[in-house]
Parts: structure tokens; sequence; C-alpha cells
């Protein structure tokens, strides 16, 4: 486990000494990474050859003049455009070309930088970004095509030359947005035979003349208006792209490429769904396939909401289904954002039409809901798709399902014909949603649907629409059709295993390495067909492959009870699909659903507040003070007894509103005024936060009785970070051998009273040596794969053992404390993607991934992980330090004496500087703040000019400013770092572990070493 | 000036309609396109796109095509007005709709693009062909699959359906056996291009514009003749090539035509067949043809040239193959395969300038990865033609490769 970067691939390669590399199937990462190794000559070096496409092709598709030029010479149009390697350039351009201009920036991943400029002020601004985050220092100036179709081809060539266009995909939302954040459907709908072919020739033309090899996505241009098209792009390496087109057609693409990249043709391989016919084909959907992004906006304040040229989104869905209307009402569903489906949602207030055109000219993630709007306020189909470039077509079919919702709302429910609801199933409605729209329960609406007699049906993806049979079991459910395709017998010997939906903050891939895990655990104890259900495509778990059967479908109760109908399985797992499948256990246990693991009761007496906290009690175990709240007066003398500052949240969540640190009384009315509806219904919670706390976590596994402890994690950061923000390690660096048995003392005591069958993971808090319990959580967790990888015991399977078997290997002792050397794990944030964010942290995650390395020593570990995070760890330079409050400034003294010891010149606001000059050096320069821009030396010229190697700013109570009015020149400098890819550090503990680091590596070198195997499974 | 792009919705939608198999299987929907009652032989299609140039594709007549891909319709359908370079309808392959009934899904209720002139529905109904929707047509393909093509009848109408009265309309229906030249073939010789270009004589037997399109693309001109047109007639026009079309049905109907193709295999002249073109170059050597079991209609089958391992991708549409023992010792070789079931999908002679493709270098719809056999056709001709004048000249031809693979 380390960082991806020329300089670790170059010591793996001193001592591995392969004798063959693969850059394309890492991403941008990867290929970046496989570039420079190769310019920096150390492939030559070592001998190492390229296997697949090759780094001059690779080239020619990331460098933007070579891949025009390689583009003209293979007859396939571009838009006009010239690069700039400064802002005096990039004007000439644009003025050449006219605005508006679209910039990219070269080898960056998701667009990153890029954006559209309609003046010179735009430009200079975009331009000046791009130039600092390009690896190449290079923009290209772009004529811009936003009313124009974007279209996708991925494409395969083998080395003889064979190629195929595995896949075609549409961007419902046009050029204007980045096909990352686009809604996107496979195959392309709005183009006829002639456009398609036209596309897919020049597609072949350019992977020839680029030399691909293996596997790439092109993109096109084309005007709906004219004949016009032009490419834009090819990323000549596997992508979301690839993944999502292996999932909507069934057609292998990494799997394939990998097989091109050892020499292999098309023709030599096989369908791996037919298992006889040729590889060398073009899949043929019988079906459509709809993408639909995950954006998580909520959980940053002051965030640009907009959809354009830079990816924003964090995760994706994908739907299958036979009509465009069932799709799309299954992915906006999929997407778990509580929409329960195109209409029907909790009705937003009536805005006026001047916004909502607005709107609908500047998308958001509410893009498809404006539409809605707009239709409802009258306005036409032909001007909604002048506005918003959305082709008509995709219009018509929204106003389709409105019209059914409208002439479903005006039937008594008595009157509701056969074919009536099965028009409606037809058009993607949830029973849910057809209960809100008559005044159903969910489920009395399924029973009226069921007792029309209308059932959905199981069809398989088989990449050629029912010309040969499918050897696999990739299935989806829909209402267009009549017969399933494949039989049901009732197996004494089958389980589902639910999946965790899409990536979004909080739920990411260490839930699909659970479920992964899950299916081969629950096979090697014996179950002899394991049914997968999740819907993301970004995962291995939605691989055919991995389970006996995959249904690439909704995790909503009435797609699992469908299912679960047909299957008759001996019971569903629920513990390895993160917080999603964790959800639905109360409502599955009410309906007699036998859940495998951790029953229905235990997991609620966990969920619950008030249950888990008389079960604590009754352990004798310790928690926060905390009480529910349904009015302000009670919340006031709660909070004044047990002392600000308090941790807050809604159980019912507005816009916006979210967890809080809330620091004295005033604040904590303005918060229940503007922030969240308090009533019986809807109560708040309030718990006595402690400051200066450090949290601890352990992930463990139990079979009712036996608990196997996989590690307790310590936080590095102090409680208040979101435990999926805060850096971790195993073994615990800081805690004594008492609070530690108490931990684990109260893991066993927490679990067994819980009946735990599976996985668990429990939060506790430690201050002043006293351990408190915050939560727990039965089922996987974030740092289930981590403690795995780390502590050599795959928890997954011991937890399918004691589901299955109820057996558990005799007890481990502590196997944490066995690691030798330290793990660390290190979030991954996107600031950069999310214009206007703050990075400051707190109580609600905002990290959007996480790595972990492994090293000899702590800072051997932390300093990987940063580095695999993407900081750079600058041995010398210059420190800007801007420090709020006197207590901070004190408790950082003896750092900046260190830091002042290492030789950083020392840059710092009035303050901080006064602060400094008294008590450590006066060797310290001051500087002014970016809103005072005439006062020089300035914070904005010294981070546009990269005369500051990290900055360490500190708000004086990392949340009161944030609630109160942001002190927005502190935000200023974090939002332009970010925007440099300059690291700050906005905690007293994260100051202190990066200037550790640092301080270590001026005098070691980081280890290399290969993770071992697990030793238990 | 900004183009308004045409959005229209559907009108001839929503009567009752009902698709009844040979077997007794019975599907019913939703009717489109115009009410009545059609026989035919139930085949299905398994391109994504390309509708308008499938439906009026000859080689469909007297069949009811059922599309594999779900939602059909969407860009609506062209104007027959458009034209492409040569004079010909740029987006149609032929004047009319061939195929007898139509089955899909799910049929658009609107349609949009730049293009678009009317809804399918309307082009059907202006056509007088019904179409049925709304139903299972993934369980409708794999019945065939399974069963293998049979006759079948769709009706449209205003009235309840009698299953009976199909049944007996699939009684009266035609395929195997039946002849269907009069109904695809040109009655009279028609000529297409500038008339001092050399020209190259189109045997009809149900030609799709786009074979057509790609010879006047190759740059000469076109003289498209009846089926049953006699060798002596074809030799007056002193044509450099010959290429045989694609067309419906059994091949063996075409008898006339292959007597004539057995005569042209004396003369030097160069020849290309396509799809029922292939099957009659076989006949006419002495091979022999089958009926496939569901044939082979998409747009997205690999075959492989057999000399070379080079795969390419494929328009097809054949119900019919040559099988593949009955080629020796009558000159011809295998020349492509199809990459799936290594059925034949091409062949061409050991000695004379002849080739023939089972599959669609045409294209539309579908990829024209294989548009390099009409310039391989070319290739045929100019070397013919070269030898011709050397030998007149007294001087000997160099040679060269004869099938040189030309790609666009």
């Amino acid at each position: 486990m380390l960082p991806v970067n020329g300089y670790y691939i170059k010591q793996i390669a001193e001592k591995e000494l392969p004798d063959s590399i693969m850059l394309g199937f890492g991403g941008q990462t990867a290929l970046n990474c496989g570039v420079s190794l190769h310019d920096e000559g150390i492939l030559d070096k070592y001998g190492i050859r390229v296997l697949g496409t090759r780094i001059k092709s690779i080239k020619v598709t990331e460098d933007r003049e070579l891949f025009k030029n390689a583009m003209i010479k293979s007859n396939v149009p571009v838009l006009e455009s010239a690069p700039a390697y400064d802002l005096r350039k990039a004007l000439d351009v644009a003025a050449k070309i006219g605005y508006p201009v679209i910039i990219r920036v070269a080898y960056t991943l998701g667009g990153k930088g890029g954006g559209v400029a309609y003046n010179e002020y735009e430009l200079q601004e975009i331009v000046q970004r791009g130039l600092s985050l390009s690896l190449v220092n290079q923009v290209l100036i772009e004529r811009y095509i936003g009313s124009w179709k974007q279209i996708e081809y991925e494409m395969m060539r083998d080395n003889s030359g064979n190629s195929i266009a595995v896949c075609n995909m549409e961007n419902v939302l046009g050029m204007r947005v980045h096909t990352g954040d686009n809604i996107v459907i496979a195959p392309s709908q709005t183009i006829n035979n002639e456009e398609y072919h036209r596309l897919r020739s020049a597609a072949i033309r350019a992977i020839e003349y680029c030399g691909i090899i293996g596997e790439c996505n092109i993109q096109f241009g084309l005007d709906p208006l004219s004949e016009s098209y032009c490419a834009i792009e090819i990323n000549a390496r596997l992508s979301r792209s690839s993944a999502l087109a292996s999932k909507a057609t069934g057609y292998p693409l990494a799997y394939m490429a990998a097989k091109m990249g050892l020499g292999y043709t098309l023709t030599e391989l096989i369908n791996s769904i037919t298992k006889v016919t040729t590889a060398c084909f073009e899949p043929s959907l019988d079906y459509v396939v709809l993408k639909m992004p995950r954006w998580d906006f909520r959980k940053f304040e002051l965030v640009n909401r907009r959809i354009g040229t830079s990816m924003k989104s964090v995760g994706e869905v994908m739907a299958i289904g036979r009509t465009f209307e069932e799709v799309l009402q299954k992915a906006i569903r999929m997407t778990d954002t509580g929409k329960l489906g195109l209409i029907g949602n909790e009705e937003n207030a009536k805005e006026e039409l001047e916004l909502i055109e607005q709107k609908l000219l500047y998308p958001s993630d509410e893009i498809l809901f404006d539409v809605v709007n707009a239709m409802r306020l009258g306005v036409s189909i032909s001007r909604i798709s002048k506005l918003s470039s959305i082709d008509s077509w995709f219009l018509i079919k929204i106003k389709n399902i409105l019209d059914l919702y409208d002439k479903l709302h005006e039937v008594d429910v008595s009157d509701i014909s056969e074919n009536l609801m099965r028009d409606v199933k037809k058009y993607g409605f949830s029973d849910l949603q057809i209960g809100k729209c008559l005044g159903l329960k969910e489920i009395s609406a399924r029973k009226l649907r069921q007792k029309l007699g209308i059932n959905p049906v199981v069809k398989q993806v088989d990449t050629l629409a029912a010309e040969w049979p499918a050897k696999t079991n990739y299935l989806y459910l829909t209402y267009g059709g009549n017969k399933d395709d494949i039989a049901f017998k009732k197996q004494k010997n089958s389980v589902m295993v639910l999946g965790a939906g899409p990536y979004r903050i909080g739920s990411s891939v260490e839930f699909d390495w659970g479920t992964v895990n899950m299916v081969w655990g629950l096979k090697n104890n014996g179950i002899k067909s394991v049914s997968v259900i999740n819907c993301n495509p970004e995962t291995v778990s939605t691989d055919y492959d991995i389970s006996d059967r995959l249904y690439f479908e909704e995790l909503s109760l009435e797609r699992i009870l469908d299912i679960y109908e047909k299957e008759h399985p001996i019971g569903i797992v629920t513990c390895v699909g993160g917080q999603t499948a964790n959800n639905l256990v109360p409502k599955l246990g009410q309906l007699k659903v036998r859940i495998i693991g951790t029953d229905s009761v235990h997991t609620d007496m966990a969920e619950d507040r008030e249950k888990f906290s008389r079960l604590l009690d009754t352990l004798n175990i310790k928690q926060p003070p905390w009480n529910k709240f349904t009015n302000l007066d009670g919340a006031k003398t709660f909070s004044q007894n047990v002392g600000f500052p308090v941790l807050v949240r809604p159980s019912y969540v507005l816009s916006g509103a979210a967890m809080k640190v809330i620091w004295n009384e005033e604040q904590l009315e303005g918060y229940i005024n503007q922030a969240s509806q308090i009533s019986p219904e809807h109560p708040i919670v309030i718990s006595k936060f402690f400051q200066d706390s450090s949290e601890v976590e352990v992930d463990a596994v139990c079979n009712g009785n036996d608990v196997i402890i996989g590690a307790l994690i310590e936080h590095i950061d102090n409680a208040g970070i979101h435990s999926g923000d805060a850096m971790m390690c195993i073994p615990p660096w800081r805690l004594n051998r008492q609070t530690m048995n108490t931990i684990v003392d109260y893991s066993n005591m927490i679990a067994r009273k819980l009946e735990v069958k599976g996985p668990l993971n429990i939060q506790y808090l430690v201050k002043d040596d006293e351990v408190y319990v915050i939560e727990a959580n039965i089922r996987a967790s974030r740092t289930t794969p981590f403690v795995s990888k780390i502590v050599g015991i795959n928890l997954i399977s011991l937890a399918a053992k004691a589901i299955i078997k109820g057996n558990l290997p005799s007890r481990l002792n502590e196997p944490w404390l066995k690691v030798s050397g330290f793990g660390i794990k290190v979030p991954q944030f996107s600031f950069m993607q999310l214009d206007g964010s703050d990075i400051v942290l707190g109580v609600e995650m905002q990290s959007t991934g996480e790595v972990a390395c492994h090293g000899n020593s702590f800072y051997d570990a932390l300093s990987k992980g940063y580095e695999a995070a993407g900081y750079n760890l600058p041995l010398s330079g210059s420190a800007l330090i801007t420090i709020g409050g006197q207590k901070n400034k004190e408790k950082m003294l003896s750092l900046i004496s260190l830091i002042n010891s290492m030789n950083f010149k020392i840059l710092a606001t009035e303050h901080t500087a006064e602060f400094i000059k008294n008590n450590v050096t006066a060797n310290v320069e001051e500087v002014y703040k970016i809103s005072e821009p005439i006062r020089k030396p300035n914070i904005s010229d010294l981070l546009y000019d990269k005369k500051i190697d990290f900055i360490i700013n500190i708000p004086s109570t990392s949340t009161i400013e944030k609630y109160v009015g942001m002190l927005d020149d502190e935000y200023q400098i974090r939002r332009k770092a970010v925007e440099m890819g300059i690291p700050v550090l906005t905690t007293v503990e994260s100051a202190i572990s990066f200037i550790h680091c640092l301080e270590w590596r001026n005098k070691n070198k980081p280890s290399i070493n290969p993770l071992p195997k697990y030793n238990i499974q | 000036m900004r183009v308004k792009i045409p959005t229209i919705h559907s009108n001839h939608i929503g009567l009752n309609a009902m698709a009844i198999l040979e077997d007794g299987t019975t599907y019913r929907g939703t009717g489109f396109g115009y009410p009545k009652t059609v026989g035919g032989e139930f085949v299905f299609n398994t391109g994504m796109i390309g509708y308008a140039e499938t439906l009026t594709d000859p080689s469909y007549r007297g069949q009811i095509l059922c599309m594999t891909y779900p939602l059909i319709g969407n860009y609506g359908v062209p104007s027959k007005s458009i034209m492409d370079n040569y004079g010909l309808p740029k987006y149609f392959e032929s004047d009319r709709i061939q195929v007898s009934g139509l089955i899909v899904h799910e049929l658009c209720n609107g349609a949009s693009h730049r293009e678009c002139d009317k809804t399918l529905d309307q082009w059907l109904y202006d056509e007088r062909i019904p179409g049925i929707c709304g139903i299972d047509t993934r369980d409708f393909t794999k019945k065939i699959r399974i069963k293998g093509v049979m006759k079948g009848a769709l009706s449209v109408s205003e009235n309840q359906i009698n299953p009976k009265d199909l049944l007996d309309t699939i009684k009266k229906t035609k395929y195997d056996g039946f002849n269907f030249m009069s109904q695809v073939s040109v009655d009279e010789t028609t000529q297409y291009g500038d008339p001092s270009l050399e020209p190259i004589v189109l045997i009809d037997t149900g030609t799709k514009f786009s074979i057509i399109r790609n010879i006047l693309r190759l740059g000469y001109r076109v003289i498209r003749v009846p089926w049953n047109i006699s060798f002596s007639k074809i030799i007056s026009y002193k044509p450099k090539g010959i290429i045989i079309s694609n067309g419906p049905g059994d091949p063996k109907m075409c008898s006339s035509t292959i007597e004539t193709v057995l005569k042209l295999f004396n003369s030097p002249l160069p020849m290309l067949g396509i799809c029922l073109g292939n099957q009659i170059i076989a006949l006419a050597a002495g091979g022999d043809t089958y009926k496939l079991k569901f044939g082979h209609r998409g747009q997205n089958k690999g075959c492989t040239e057999v000399d070379t391992k080079q795969t390419f991708i494929t328009s097809q549409n054949h119900g019919y193959g040559i099988k593949s023992n009955t080629l020796d010792k009558t000159g011809f070789r295998t020349w492509y395969i199809n990459s799936d079931d290594n059925t034949i999908e091409g062949i061409k002679h050991e000695s004379k300038p002849i080739i023939a493709v089972q599959f669609h270098p045409e294209a539309s719809p579908g990829p024209y990865d294989c548009i390099h056999i009409f310039e391989s056709f070319k290739d045929l001709v100019e070397q013919t033609e070269s030898k011709k004048k050397s030998i007149h000249g007294g001087k000997v031809n160099g040679g060269g490769k004869i099938f040189q693979r030309m790609k666009q």
C-alpha cells in the first residue's frame, strides 16, 4: 500500500524487476504516473515494457495540440482551438476564436480546473488556475459548443487492428455538462443511423491513427442543427465511462483490454456471456440503460451547485429497463437522495417563471426537477429544449411521466384498471410513489397492484438481444415484458446480499469490498446460490461473475420484496451494504422477511438512540449526556446544564441543515429557528460535545457469543472531526493499556448484549482517560477493509462464517497489537472540484475518498499517507501561518519553533506575526490579507506565484465563525490554496502531525514493503 | 438563422392489435400504422438503429419484422425528398416500406430530429402497413430463436380481433418456395450516373439504393436491370463488371438469374454478389444453399476473412446461406466466415475475378467497416481492363495483389 507516483513506482521497480507494466487500468493517476516514469527514463533503465496502448499514443491523446493534429490527419474534425502557456496568449487566442470559449487543462483528471469563459475577466480567472494545475503548464482555449449533443463511444482495438465499438452513449444534458456529471443513456436515442455510423467510423479512424491497443473512450460533439460534428477527446484508458459501458452491455471491457495488452486478438477471445460466440462483435441491447450522477452538495456550505464543464458528482447509479420513463424514475430513486421518482416528491415553493428559465439555462444538480417545474408552469417543450439544450425527445418522455401521474391522480382508488396500473408501472412509478398519489401506504399500493395481477418480470442482459442463449445470470426487473427469462425453483440453499448503492460521501468502495467478500465468504461456507442486489456501475459486486445471480436493481423495499418473492432465499444479508441496506432492516423485519445475521430487533436496538442508551445504562457504560427536544426552552436548559459546546442534530433535515457544534445560547436559538423544523414529530437531539477528547473505533465480528476484535483504531485528529474525515491509526499510538482494556471489555459486552451475528463497529470517545460510547453500527463499517488489510484478518470472511456456521476461530489475542509498524488512513477531499466549498472540517463528513499506507514507524506511514492523498511534502520553503484565538496560538508555540528550526521562512498575518515575534522568533515576515489587495506583500500574489509551500490556517474555534458569519478572508485563503494545490492545515492536531512528518522526512526515507497476505480468512 | 428542430406527436396508434405465430402463440398489444391483417414470415432484427433503412430493405419482402431494440421511432422519419449526392433518397433503401408488418416493444409517441418529416406510425399508415407495440419482444425473439422462423399473422383493427381469422391468414400466407422477384425487381432497365462513365450492370434481385450509391461512388455508372434479364442483353450494355444484388426469399427461386450468371462465368467480366447475389453465384457454380434456423439479421456480426484472420463488424439480413461443404470442385472457396457460427459469409473464385459476400458491405443500416468490398471489386474491374489492354498492346502485366483492402 503505497502512493501511486513516480518516486514509489521506481523503488518497486528496483525491488521487483518486472518486465512489463500496464498503465490503462488505474485511471488518470496511473496514466500520468506511467508517462512520468517513461519521461524520466525509468522504464528504459529497468527494461520495463508498456503493455497495451504505448506511451507515444498516450501522449497523443493527452496533449491537446498533438491530439488535434492526429484528428486532422485521421480526417476527423476538431473544434477551432489553440494552446496557451500564459495568460497573454490565452487572451489573444480567445479574441481570435470569439467568446464564449472553453478552457481545458492539459494533464489533469475530471476536467479539473477547466471552465467556460464568456468574457476576458472570467478567462483570466480560469486560465490562471488552470496553468497552475496542469502538469505541463498548458491550457487549451476552444470554441464553446454547449448546445450540441454529446455522444460517446467505448472502443476496443487489438494488435492486429480489429476495432469494435462496444457501446455508444448519449449525454441527456448535451455538451453543456461534463459527462461525469451528465445523465447518460445507452444506446444513443436521438441520432439516426447515418449520424451513429458517421461518428462510429470516425472513432475507428481516430483510434487507428492514434494506435490504441486495448480500450478507450472517444467523445464527440454533434450539432443537432447541421451535419457538423467534432471529436472532443480520447481517454486512452479504462475510465468511469468504460465501467459504465461494461455494465450497460455485459461486455467486460477491462478484462478484454488486459487480454489485448497481452497480445491476444479480439477474434481469439470469446463472448463471456454466451461462452460460444466471438468477442469480436458489438453488443446489441434490448433494453435501455441510464446513468444518473449522485451529487453531495448538501454537505458543503457555500458550494456552487451549478454543473458544467468540471465534474462535481461523487458517485453514480445505473438503471436498466425497457422504456426511458422506467429507467429515468428508477435511476432517480437509486441515487438514494430521498426522491420517490421524477414526480411526487416534496413540493418546493412555487418559483417565478424567470427564475425557472434561468435554472434551465444554467443547470444544477436539480435540473430534472427544474424541467418538471417548467412544464408545470406551462413552458413549451421547444422552449425548454432551447434553454436547456436537452433534446425534445427526452422532454416528450418526461412529459409522459407527468401526464400519467396526473391521470392517476384523478382516478379513484377503486376505479383503477389493470391497464392503467400496468401503464403506470411501465413508466417506472414505484409502489410508494403510486401510494402517495392515491393516498395509500406503500404496502397497500403494493397489494392493490398485485391484486390486479401486475408484477415485474426478470430479464437477462445477454449482449446479443436474445439471439444466443446466455450462460450467466446478469439480471434486471422490468414491467416491459410478460415472461421471466429464468426459471425460479425453491432453493433450500440460497442467500440474497444487499449492496450499498451509489458511492457518496460516507459510503464508498469499502462497502463494495464488504459485499464482494461476503459473497465469497457465503460460498466458502456452503451456500449454493448467492444473489447480489446493487445499482452502482462502478463496483466489483455488480460484475456478473462475482455472484450466482446479479440483480442490477434498486435497493428499495419494493424491489427487494419483488426479488425475495421470486427467489425464496433462506434469508437476506444486510450487514455489508452500509447504511442504505441497514435502514431497510426494520421494514423488512416487519414484513417477516428473514434477515440472516443480526436480527432486526437487535439492529434496531443499536440504531434507535433511546433503546441503545438504555442498553448502555444496563451495562453501566458511559455515553456523552444527550436528550431529545421538541422545543427551544428544553434545549436551552439542557445545554446550560451540560455546558456548551453541544452537538445538535435535527431528526428531520431541511436543505443544508445538518449536524453542528453549537458554542452558545444565541447560536442555539439561531440554529433552531433557521435550520431545523422542531416539533413533536421532528425533535432535535442534543448531546454534550467534549473538547480536547480523542476518538477510538473498534471493528469486530461476533457470532452471538464469541467476539473477535479486529482492531482498535485511534483517530489522529481530536473529536469533532467526522470519523470519515479523520486520519486514523492502527495500532493506537497514544492510548494507555487501561483505556484499551476498557474499550475491549465494553466492545465484548455490547456485542453480546446485542446478540450480534456478523460485523460491528463501535465508536468511542476518550476524555481524561474516561471512555464514552458514541454509537454502535451493527454492520460492516467504513474501516472494515482498512482493519482487515492492516491486521491481516479478513473480517468479512469471518463474518460470513459467523452468520452461516456460527463458529469462529478460537480467540485471537489482540491482533492489532501484533501489527509490525503502523497503518494510517488519510481522507481524500475534492474541494477543488466543488467551487466555493470551504475546507474547514467539522462534524459533517466531507471527504470523498481515502487512502491508507503502512509504514515501519508512525511518521513513515503518515508521510506516505499524505503523499497518497496528494499532498506535497515540502522540505524547505515558506510557511504561511495564521491562527485565530489566543488559546490556539499558545498551543502552536512549540510547533512554530520547530518550523523555524527546520529552515522554513515564516510568513504570517498581522496578529499571528506579532505573536510569533513576541514569543518565538523575530524571523517572520508580515503579509497582508486577500481582502486588502493594495497592501503588499499580499497573500493572494504569493499564492499565485507559488511562493508559499504550505499553510497553517486555524480558525479560532473551527465551527463558531463558520456559523456566525464566515470570516471571509480566511475562507479566501483556504479556497485559493486549494485551487493552487497547496497543503492547508486547519486544526492544531493536523498541523502538529504534518510538521512532524516533514521533520521525519528531512532525515529518513519511506519504507517500501508489500502488504502481507491475510493470515486468517 | 436558427433552424427549428421539429417535434411531432403520434396519431395512428391505439387500435387493437394481435400477432399470432404458426404454432398458435398469441401476442396482444396496441396497434399502430394502418389497420389491416397481414401474413408473413416472422423474423427479428437485433440492430439498434436505422429503422427507416431497415424497413425499406427489399430483402424483407414477405416478412413481418420484430425489432429487438425496445424503443422505435425516436427520430421520426425523414422526407423522401432529401436526396444524397447521387440523387437517391438519402435515408431510404427503396421507394417504399418492404416489410409486411412491424412488431416493436414501444413505439415512441413523439419524434424529434432535424430531418424528421413524420412519425413512424404516420409513415406506416401512409404506406398501409400495420404495426403492433406493447408486446414482450424479447420473449418473442427467444421463441423464434428456439423454434426457428415461422409464418404468422398480424392484425390491427378498430374491432375485436378473432384469432381464427389470423390463423386463416397464416394458412394463405406463402414464404418458402415463393418467388418475390416480380415484387422487388425493376420492370425495365434503369440507368444512374453520368452517361460518359464506364458502365456496371446491377442485376436487381431486390437491390438496396446503397448498392447503387456505392457503384456511383466508385466512379462508374449503373445499369440496373431486371432479375430475369438475358445474358445477351447484359453483354449488349458492354459492362465493365456485374453486381448481383441482395433480395428476398429462397435463392433457388431465381432460376433465370442463376442461368444468366452461369453464362457470365464464361465471360471475363468481374462479378460481385451481395447477400442473395452471393447465394445465386454459389448455386450457379454448382454449390447448394439452405435455410438458416432463424437467419442473421443485425448490425453487430463479426465476420473473419479466412486468409488474413482479420475480423470486421458487418450488417446482415439473410435467412438462407451457402452449404459449407458444397463448394468443392466449383472453383470457389470460402472468403469470409461468420465468427459466431462459422457459416459462410463470402466466397471467391480461385482464378476468375468473381467475389461475393453474404453480409452487406453497403451498410445502411449498420457499420461501414466492409465498404472496402466495393474497392476490391473495382480492383478486379481495373485489373481485368488492364489485362485486356496489355494483351492488345502485347505487354505483360506485372500482376499485383488482387484483393487489396481499402479502408475509408
